[in-house]
């Protein structure tokens, strides 16, 4: 009799254990649910912990919990999450990952919710928006965008008695400012040439008249002419030992190397400014001025979009909250507080503002000539043979021409897996 | 399982009849949580990787049939043979620490006090986190700024880039591989020679044999169960290797990771970076098969030197 007794109450647990799991997704509105929104920044992390808090203040019935995970498992865990059926609710996407959650149906289609909460698309960059439209649908709604400027070091460019850099700078002066920057007693470097796509050659490639995927998404075009062109601009660098080596700056990356003033340039995105803002040892040496030009102005722009998990218990609650992340005052508060420069029109001035020291209306105006970072098929898996075709030549020991076509043959193999 | 589960009830019916079948019901109740866990957690994701192994599957979606498409394209991918032999010059490397094990843990056992704290600081890489272990070395190798290399200049020795120098990288892994195993390899080896009767060391010394001698011929002969193990731990642990080559090599921009991948980061970069998880699994069973390979032949070369008592 007792052993029975037992097996019910046993039973009974687990049944209780049971109904309570089913009771979590239970739809009934009113009810206070829990939305996670994840990202990959720490820096960040206070910005959309703010964001959250102030939807929570017009939401009370949704909380929102931040979660941040470190950028080498973010990829790993959403990926694994949205396949078991884990994944967060809402969290950050990229253009280059974009595709491939898009195709497998993972992410919340925003089509509608776009119309009935009278969100105007024109607000946000037309590059970036783009970017995650998949099959003519809107699956993100744009968080920030980043452009691509020349960050240099004032100190170092007076000590060198070089000119700093401004809007009439070309691919010469460039070169040339760097050569006279370079001064291997001192251990200092004009400029930071690593093999980096976003930040370096992409932009180079554009400016030289190329592009860098056709417009159907097919063919690369690195070995083009002026695809070669772009490169060069590079491995002329590399060359004229202007630049801390590949093997160096494997070690310790660029932008390391410029906040310890080993570099006097280094071409990158505005998302580095709150981080140059923050370090102590930089202030008032560094600044800010446009890519210079090749035949013409180019760089590439992309931005991070907010998504939501197709297969979220609360698709209701997570679509008024995607909404509230793709508004102003989502965009006001990241503004606000310096942490990146906000997707939406008319909410940057205050971005400009919390930084004063930099000339970061660069950036803006740069959308003006800027064009969307190329994601065309599998593009974590071609960008990331970029390294190995492209090592070779910046290195000198392969003719760039050589190395741009073996690179482009490897990713066009890989564009043409549909 | 099931087969063991429907043995069972029988077995007290032998010899007590009556009780049999409530009791075995209530004694696979008791194994059931361990065995549901063990079948959920283990036997399951091993079928479906080998079923992923013969299927194209895509991030997300449906998978294809594709027979042994996986495995054709595998035995003629530049790459997985340039990681497969990476990560057998890395588990070769990473064998020479047996022996400095052995010698080690014949030294430490010569300490009289303080023994526990030598083992203390050779056990204290096994419980650091390899994360954090590939870090500080990321910074030891680094060639600009890294101790390595300042050490070395002090001796007029030109330094070198460890983990971006293509040249390198592997024996960089192999040292750090080496120090992480020590302290677990040290403990079993400890225990070893510990099972081994001081009466030998003393009857040898009486009949005039020297400290070397002993060593050769008491303490190996005697250890080699111990060695063995060891051996076999160490080239599984090593053939598995991933953390040292993801947080050192850490950046698609490093120059050395084309040429320095494993194995398991082969695996991970096709499975979890590009999405060909049917692709990553046929490297898992292929590695599980070379694993198994390896140990076989070990367990068969063993009859000829291992000395059982």
């Amino acid at each position: 009799m007792k052993r029975r007794w037992i097996a019910a109450t046993a039973l009974a647990a687990a049944v209780t254990l049971l109904t309570a799991c089913s009771g979590q997704s239970d739809e009934a509105s009113g009810e206070k649910v829990t939305l996670t929104y994840a990202n990959w920044s720490e820096d960040q992390t206070p910005a959309m912990q703010q964001i959250a808090d102030e939807f929570q203040k017009a939401n009370p019935d949704i909380t929102i919990k931040v979660q941040t995970l470190p950028w080498t498992e973010y990829w790993t865990t959403l990926q694994v999450g949205a396949a078991g059926g884990t994944a967060p609710d809402a969290f950050w996407m990229l253009a280059d990952h974009f595709r491939e959650y898009a195709k497998g149906g993972q992410l919340v289609d925003m089509s509608d919710t776009v119309k009935s909460n009278n969100i105007d698309l024109a607000k946000y960059p037309k590059a970036v928006s783009d970017s995650y439209t998949y099959d003519g649908k809107l699956f993100a709604l744009p968080k920030d965008f980043d452009t691509n400027g020349i960050w240099y070091n004032k100190a170092l460019f007076d000590a060198a008695g070089v000119k700093y850099p401004d809007d009439t700078w070309t691919w010469q002066d460039a070169q040339d400012a760097a050569k006279k920057l370079t001064d291997p007693a001192k251990g200092v470097f004009g400029i930071a040439a690593p093999i980096d796509a976003q930040g370096g050659f992409y932009n180079t490639m554009l400016q030289a008249g190329g592009s860098i995927i056709n417009a159907d998404g097919t063919a690369s075009d690195f070995g083009s002419p002026a695809g070669v062109e772009g490169l060069k601009f590079w491995t002329d660098l590399q060359a004229a030992k202007a630049s801390p080596t590949l093997e160096q700056l494997s070690d310790t990356e660029a932008v390391s190397m410029f906040e310890n003033q080993k570099v006097a340039m280094y071409f990158s995105g505005a998302y580095w400014a709150l981080k140059f803002h923050n370090n102590a040892a930089l202030k008032g040496k560094i600044d800010v001025a446009p890519l210079p030009q090749g035949v013409k102005r180019a760089t590439v722009t992309s931005g991070i979009g907010n998504a939501g998990y197709a297969g979220s218990k609360h698709p209701e609650q997570l679509k008024k909250f995607l909404a509230f992340l793709g508004g102003s005052k989502a965009a006001e508060i990241q503004a606000a507080t310096g942490t990146v420069l906000p997707a939406y029109e008319g909410t940057q001035q205050p971005w400009l503002d919390s930084m004063p020291e930099y000339k970061l209306q660069v950036f803006i105006d740069a959308i003006a000539y800027s064009v969307p970072l190329p994601v065309a098929g599998n593009a974590s898996e071609w960008q990331g043979l970029a390294t190995q075709y492209l090592g070779p030549a910046w290195s000198g020991k392969k003719p760039v021409q050589e190395a741009a076509t073996e690179y482009q043959a490897a990713v066009d193999q890989v564009l043409a897996k549909k | 399982m099931t087969s063991s589960a429907t043995k069972l009830p029988r077995r007290p019916s032998g010899r007590r009849g009556g009780v049999s079948a409530p009791n075995g019901w209530w004694a696979l109740a008791f194994i059931a949580p361990a065995t549901i866990g063990l079948l959920l957690l283990y036997v399951w994701p091993f079928l479906r990787t080998v079923i992923d192994s013969f299927q194209d599957v895509p991030a997300f979606g449906p998978a294809t049939w594709v027979g042994t498409d996986n495995y054709t394209a595998l035995l003629h991918d530049p790459d997985f043979w340039k990681a497969f032999g990476n990560s057998a010059l890395y588990t070769a490397i990473v064998l020479l620490g047996v022996p400095v094990a052995i010698a080690l843990a014949a030294l430490i056992e010569q300490v009289g006090r303080g023994r526990a704290l030598y083992r203390v600081l050779f056990f204290l890489p096994v419980v650091t986190l390899p994360v954090a272990i590939g870090m500080v070395w990321r910074f030891i190798y680094n060639g600009d700024f890294g101790l390595l290399n300042t050490v070395l200049s002090w001796f007029g020795v030109d330094g070198q880039f460890w983990v971006a120098d293509p040249r390198f990288t592997i024996y960089a892994f192999g040292v750090v591989g080496i120090w992480m195993g020590l302290g677990i390899n040290l403990i079993i080896l400890g225990a070893g020679l510990q099972a081994i009767p001081k009466a030998l060391y003393e009857a040898s010394a009486l009949d005039g044999a020297g400290r070397v001698r002993q060593f050769f011929r008491i303490t190996v002969p005697l250890l080699s169960p111990s060695i063995f193990f060891v051996t076999v731990l160490t080239v599984i642990g090593a053939l598995q290797m991933f953390d040292l080559n993801f947080i050192m090599l850490r950046g698609v921009n490093n120059t050395a990771l084309a040429d320095s991948k494993t194995i398991v980061y082969l695996f991970y970069e096709k499975a979890f970076v590009q999405f060909h998880q049917g692709y990553g699994a046929a490297i898992a069973v292929v590695l599980l098969l070379v694993i198994m390979i390896a140990t076989a032949l070990q367990f068969r070369l063993q009859r000829s030197w291992v000395f059982y008592d």
